[in-house]
């Protein structure tokens, strides 16, 4: 039966107001934020109209920080409380600072977390917190243009990152006091803003080249649904290999040794960057660069010789595609568009030689730059709940293998790589000893079949195994990778039920006290207090399980719920309604979690019937209820 | 305890048939019908409980969805609803011919490198085994209607046969990613 809703003249009918969402492209170089404003997706710009933030945080003497064209322009002056492409870092390991592109220039603090961390005027600082005040600052943009709080953002990752890596962005966030929706792959991002653009079905090729990150991802849209097939890239390949690449050749030419300073190195990868930006337009460029003596050395670049330096990066990239082409299962003829995305497809030569290798000329009609903020925004809508009616569904998958080590250092594949996700595999274990009661993991990220040559992601021990005697035991581990590609472990013993209780130790991730610690520092900065920090996430949450639940009972409370279970369900909710009204966090939380379940059961027979309406008239026979 | 309408078979999750036979199309539809309904990203204003739940059953509706849509897969899995375990470590005896046709085929593989025009050799290969699966997935399709005892045996032959071979054709793919590396 229809029910009709009388409104007063001046109120909405709107079952519940506009939220303030955006899409943030946290990038290597530069970061952005989007907004979908009456009904357009919009990359919001600072006060001086500018869209970009550069990815530049720098700590001043007094340990404030400042980020953006302001830090930037900091870089050659004061390089070690500068920090520049932070995203390099995010999810690394003190071991991986060799890989990252030779030279970091910065100072390191020898400590034995396994977080690196940079040494500046605020002290020593992680790459987490260093992402957190881009993403402060952007969230400080968003709310001055929109004029309100964020209801939540989503986030994008390159494609190709690991778990710690995205651990690592949601990390960040948090930091940041921001409600992470979902973390979003940046080639996803891209298609979904041409694809809704376009409205066009079939596979398309995302070609993403930004300033540290390389990834490419083949999608098949069909009605709405953006289907990843398969994807691929490199964490440590980008434009900014390109300007390294540009700066080696001139330090040969110079005749500057590997004994540069770092402010010497920033203004060598300056030049470089200039040298590639000015031959999109002109066959030669002139160089000047000063050498540490003070003397000058004047030379001269030609489009031939950047495409020489660059193009055995372009090429890398290229492999990549073919992997992933074939990952995904299909030929070159069969892509219908390529679209590209990242500041560095700018370069005339990368897109010469795509366009090549795909057979067709790349899409570049949305700002490269801007197109996977845009892409963001579109979904941070829909997941914050303002269009309802949307059929827009992103299926992505994961990008890298997941296993665990086995005998012998080898590496057993649990989920396979293009595994779409969310994914769950169990697998069962067994005891070796009599009365052992605990047992160790080691999971790993990675295509390759030794251990070492894979990413280690975080160990596990499993407590409270039953003591039975050797090989009795059967525990069932459960791995499960979520929408955003995290994964979490669960275990339990099948013979008894019990549940094995499970400490993670993440191998180049924060442990949650260390974000607890963190959370405590940012706030006697901004001598805010912990406690009503802690009041606000949890009346936040508060707010958002009971307008759920209000909507829900309002839909179908009557159909599926007997008179008893409303009541209780209607008590619950009282009690965390006034639990709302006071200043105690714990007793908001117990409230809300006891309403949760007593909830269960009907969350559990919703989900079930939007199951049923999505097959009605399919089944053969009806579904038992 | 309400019944969980994801409890039952794969097939029954998509309202399909138990059948090897299947209509690529309307599995590909009812999985993005499913998921529709069923994804976290239609939860993510919702309670963190719902949350969960909209993880777990996309999780369950994906794992459906990768067994049914790969023919190799779904084989086997059939037969696991008839009781028959493919990997179950015995009866392991394989057709002696094919075993034969299988070092043949693997000899060819490792002489691609050194002939001529590896990527022609190779491509001969690719047909080679891919007619060679199609024949089998042809048989396995009446073998697993039929269900006899008798039919069942066959068919968890045919589909090791298809494993062997399926391993095969990666490492064909492994070694054309080499060669167009190599061109590169």
């Amino acid at each position: 039966m229809a029910l009709l809703q009388i409104s007063e003249p001046g109120q909405s009918t709107a079952p519940h107001q506009h939220r303030l969402a955006a899409g943030i492209d946290l990038g290597t170089t530069n970061s952005l934020i989007a907004s979908v404003r009456s009904g357009l997706a919009e990359v919001l710009e600072d006060e001086n109209g500018r869209f970009l933030l550069p990815s530049v945080v720098r700590y001043r003497p007094d340990g404030s920080p400042i980020v953006g064209y302001d830090a930037k322009a900091a870089v050659v002056q004061d390089p070690l409380n500068t920090i520049v492409s932070v995203k390099r870092l995010m999810g690394r390991g003190v071991a991986d600072l060799k890989l990252l592109g030779g030279r970091l220039p910065y100072e390191f603090a020898q400590g034995d977390s396994a977080v690196p961390r940079i040494r500046t005027a605020a002290g020593e600082v992680s790459a987490v917190e260093v992402s957190a005040e881009i993403l402060k600052a952007l969230k400080h943009r968003a709310e001055e243009a929109l004029g309100g709080e964020l209801n939540g953002v989503v986030v994008t990752v390159p494609a190709y990152f690991d778990d710690a890596q995205r651990q690592a962005t949601k990390d960040a966030g948090r930091l940041a006091g921001l409600n992470v929706l979902r973390l979003l792959n940046e080639p996803t991002a891209a298609a979904v803003a041409y694809g809704l653009d376009r409205g066009s079905d079939g596979v398309i090729a995302v070609y993403d080249l930004g300033g540290g990150t390389f990834d490419i991802s083949i999608l098949r849209l069909n009605r709405g649904v953006f289907e990843v097939l398969a994807t691929g890239g490199d964490t440590a390949l980008g434009g900014d290999d390109m300007d390294r690449a540009v700066a080696q050749w001139i330090m040969t030419q110079a005749g500057i040794g590997d004994d540069a300073d770092h402010a010497q190195l920033r203004r060598l990868m300056r030049e470089a960057c200039a040298a590639k930006e000015a031959l999109t337009e002109t066959e030669a460029t002139g160089l000047v660069v000063e050498r540490m003596d003070g003397s000058r050395w004047q030379g001269r670049l030609t489009r031939a010789q950047l495409h020489e330096l660059i193009d055995p990066l372009i090429r890398k990239t290229l492999s990549a595609c073919r992997r992933a082409l074939r990952d995904a299962g299909v030929a070159v003829e069969d892509i219908r568009e390529v679209v590209m995305v990242g500041g560095s497809t700018r370069v005339p030569r990368v897109r010469e030689l795509v366009g090549e290798f795909f057979q067709r000329p790349p899409l570049v009609d949305i700002d490269p730059e801007k197109v996977v903020a845009v892409g963001a925004a579109i979904q941070a809508d829909i997941l914050v709940g303002n269009k309802p009616e949307d059929e827009m569904l992103l299926l992505d998958v994961i990008p890298l293998s997941l296993g665990i080590e086995t005998m012998g250092g080898l590496v057993e594949k649990l989920i396979p790589r293009n595994t779409t996700i969310p994914v769950a595999r169990a697998q069962e274990f067994t005891t070796f000893k009599d009365g052992q009661t605990a047992m160790a993991f080691h999971v790993v990220q990675g295509e390759r079949e030794l251990v070492s040559d894979c990413r280690s992601l975080a160990r596990f021990e499993l407590h409270g195994i039953p003591a039975m005697v050797a090989g009795a035991a059967r525990i069932q581990v459960t791995f499960q990778v979520d929408a955003d590609g995290l994964l979490s472990v669960t275990a339990r013993e099948k013979t008894t039920g019990v549940q094995s209780s499970i400490e993670v130790k993440p191998s180049y991730g924060l442990a949650e006290h260390e974000i607890e610690r963190m959370l405590r520092d940012s706030f006697d900065h901004a001598r805010e207090d912990m406690e009503l920090r802690r009041l606000r996430e949890q009346q936040v949450e508060a707010d958002r399980v009971v307008e759920a639940l209000e909507a829900a009972l309002a839909t179908d409370g009557e159909a599926l719920l007997s008179r008893d279970e409303r009541a209780a369900i209607d008590a619950a909710l009282l009690a965390v309604k006034q639990a709302r009204q006071g200043d105690d966090h714990l007793a908001i939380k117990r409230a809300v979690e006891a309403l949760e379940k007593t909830c269960a059961e009907y969350v559990a027979r919703r989900m079930n019937t939007s199951i049923q309406q999505a097959m009605a008239g399919h089944k053969v026979e009806d579904f038992g209820g | 305890m309400t019944a969980d309408l994801l409890s039952g078979n794969h097939f029954e999750i998509f309202g399909l048939p138990a059948r090897f036979a299947l209509d690529q199309e309307q599995l590909a539809e009812r999985y993005r019908e499913l998921q529709r309904a069923v994804h976290p990203d239609r939860y993510a204003n919702a309670g963190a409980q719902e949350r969960r739940l909209a993880v777990q059953r996309a999780a369950q509706i994906n794992e459906a969805f990768q067994v049914l849509r790969d023919p190799l897969a779904r084989a086997k899995y059939l037969l696991e609803l008839h009781g028959v375990q493919v990997d179950d470590g015995q009866n392991t005896a394989m057709d002696p011919v094919f075993l034969m046709e299988q070092m043949e085929l693997r000899e060819a593989l490792s002489e691609v490198r050194g002939h001529a025009e590896p990527q022609a050799a190779l491509a001969r290969l690719f047909q080679d085994i891919s007619a060679r699966i199609q024949d089998l997935t042809a048989l396995l399709g009446g073998e697993l209607d039929r269900a006899t005892p008798d039919a069942l045996r066959q068919a968890r032959d045919n589909v090791r046969k298809l494993q062997f071979l399926g391993r095969l054709r990666e490492e064909a793919l492994e070694l054309e990613a080499d060669l167009e590396e190599g061109l590169g």
